[in-house]
């Protein structure tokens, strides 16, 4: 860590010098007033602009709201603030480094991005991968989802105004950052699940902390309930509120809890079962109503199906490797290379050059905590891909807010928004 | 001091009005709740239950810049995001400082391409850099503590 002395001149920075002229937008004025009502032109309604730094979006969401009195007339969510550029970075890189940008589209569940990308990878290049190291992916995911909605469930309550949740949650969410230390050694940004496996074996203490989530959060999860699920100002301020049907949640293209919400029964852990989520019972919770409460109570439901797969993986995790034997996409251990020149020269090529992928295109989905969380990932031989896309659910999800803000009031945004489960760098990339 | 010794306990202390002024400053810093990536949710975690940062009289989170005196850019600024954060900080008032919480915010980090920043010094001036992608609470902790030693001994002239 430095002190910075003496301050930089801001004035030098060639930030500071591109000029607002400079700057041709393809936009003409009647395009940009279609996007209000006629009488916001008259002054008869009032424009207000929300975020980008909001506490209550979720990052840097801005939006800009037409409002009539408190009642909004339209709704127009602007993105971009967190555009990252990770798709075009990723270009760039071999296969094996693309994975830590993946931790970074949507920072709640690092896991369950790792899995996506490596899931379609190993579609691209044909990887088995070990038993042992599916079921502990599976742990792991479950662990994520938890990890994703603890941190929607106490923003979410933040916003609405139950203080005590969000450092509930937190307190919670602790739990399962140190299992991701054990195993990765990084609270967040774990990066470790790899092509062809895990990047290693976890360690001997492991069941005792998945043992203690275990313990543990029954009892928490009983303490929420008590505290949200009857709440009358709770319930005031969710029943009904920011609706959707089926049909267009299915026409906007949204997933996870927000889909099942209003009741459509469609999880891909079951839809296109993945790393052995077919060997393990569980329900999908449906909502049926499609308001904010519905998504609430999905979620919730959610905590409880995430604990009993764990509980089952737990009791049946097999022993075994848990990175693929292939030694042209897998580093070898390390004693192997003290002995065995192949090793040597696998280890070289894979650090220097990286594993190459056949010319194709693949498309590899996983459940995430906010939905469909998918890779479509493209090679062209080389050992970097040609094109890497991320279908990135929090990105669907938001679609639909302007529709199902229109009628709401001022302050039932913010409820929407949590009940979305966006993370915007996971909406811009 | 040492008036003490020649006077006896009178309850009065003696000390320069620099040095006064700067330890209410470094212990009453009202950061602003302004997150922008992954950082942002290691600094919810810095706020809450296991490591609560209000030990060290920083807890009052403000959502206004113009109630605020420390910045902490938690995560990556992006070139549309620019603009909005040297807004920001140009409506926070005098005293303040900034903290670059992590890799992205100080120097760009795994980013090094078309849409980020390549550390937030090239908009605002920044006191503390912060390293870690993200940096733990531990670490965030650490470098507001950094910071407030820088406080304790700055010159008053500074701020006039």
């Amino acid at each position: 860590m430095a002190i910075a002395e003496p301050p930089i001149r801001v004035e030098d920075s060639p930030l500071n010098q591109v000029k607002t002229e400079d700057v041709q937008l393809d936009i003409t004025f009647e395009q940009l007033k279609r996007l209000v009502s006629p009488r916001a032109l008259t002054g008869e309604t009032m424009l207000l602009n929300m975020g980008p730094q909001h506490p209550s979006t979720h990052g840097v969401l801005r939006l800009l709201l037409e409002l009539d009195g408190e009642t909004i007339v339209s709704c127009i969510p602007d993105i971009g603030y967190l555009h990252t550029g990770i798709e075009k970075t990723a270009e760039g890189k071999t296969y094996l480094k693309v994975i830590p940008l993946t931790d970074r589209t949507d920072y709640l569940a690092p896991m369950s991005n790792n899995l996506a990308y490596c899931g379609a990878v190993e579609k691209l290049v044909g990887i088995d991968v070990p038993i042992r190291a599916q079921y502990l992916r599976v742990i792991l995911m479950e662990l994520t989802r938890m990890n994703s909605h603890l941190v929607w469930l106490g923003t979410h309550a933040l916003d609405i105004g139950a203080m005590s949740v969000f450092l509930y949650c937190m307190r919670e969410r602790e739990m399962i950052l140190d299992i991701y230390e054990a195993v990765s050694g990084a609270r967040m940004m774990s990066s470790y699940i790899r092509p062809g496996g895990l990047w290693r074996d976890v360690p001997s203490h492991f069941p005792q902390l998945v043992q203690r989530v275990l313990d543990v959060f029954p009892g928490r999860l009983l303490e929420y309930e008590k505290l949200l699920k009857e709440n009358p100002l709770w319930k005031e301020r969710t029943v009904g509120i920011g609706k959707i049907s089926a049909q267009d949640a299915i026409a906007w293209g949204m997933t996870g809890p927000c889909l099942r919400g209003s009741g459509v029964n469609y999880d891909v852990r079951k839809a296109q079962p993945y790393s052995c989520y077919d060997h393990f019972e569980f329900s999908v919770p449906l909502g049926s109503a499609g308001d904010v409460y519905d998504r609430y109570r999905c979620r919730m439901e959610e905590f409880h199906q995430s604990l009993k797969i764990i509980r089952q993986a737990m009791a049946k995790l097999p022993p075994g490797p848990v990175m693929t034997d292939d030694r042209k996409v897998a580093p070898p251990p390390k004693h192997e290379i003290a002995y065995s020149m192949e090793s040597l020269i696998h280890h070289f090529k894979l650090w220097t050059e990286g594993f190459k992928a056949p010319e194709g295109e693949v498309y590899f989905a996983v459940e995430s905590g906010k939905g469909e969380y998918g890779v479509l990932l493209s090679g062209d031989g080389s050992p970097k891909p040609r094109r890497v896309h991320f279908r990135a659910p929090s990105f669907h999800n938001l679609q639909p807010l302007g529709e199902i803000s229109k009628g709401a009031l001022l302050a039932d945004i913010v409820a929407i928004i949590g009940s979305i489960d966006i993370v915007l760098g996971d909406v811009d990339r | 001091m040492g008036l003490e010794q020649k006077l006896g306990d009178m309850g009065i202390v003696t000390t320069s009005l620099e040095k006064a002024v700067n330890w209410a400053r470094s212990n009453a810093i009202w950061p602003m709740l302004f997150g922008l990536a992954c950082c942002a949710i290691e600094m919810m975690s810095t706020q809450a239950s296991r490591y609560d940062l209000s030990r060290f009289g920083m807890e009052l989170m403000r959502a206004s810049p113009r109630q605020s005196d420390l910045m902490i850019v938690a995560g990556r600024v992006s070139r549309k995001m620019a603009p909005v954060l040297r807004n920001l900080y140009d409506q926070m008032p005098d005293p303040k400082w900034v903290i670059a919480m992590g890799d992205c915010a100080s120097c760009g980090g795994v980013f090094n391409n078309y849409a980020i920043v390549q550390g937030v010094d090239e908009i605002v001036p920044v006191d503390v850099y912060v390293a870690g992608c993200p940096p733990r609470p531990e670490t965030l902790i650490d470098g507001i503590m950094k910071l407030q030693e820088k406080i304790k001994h700055e010159p008053l002239k500074k701020w006039q």
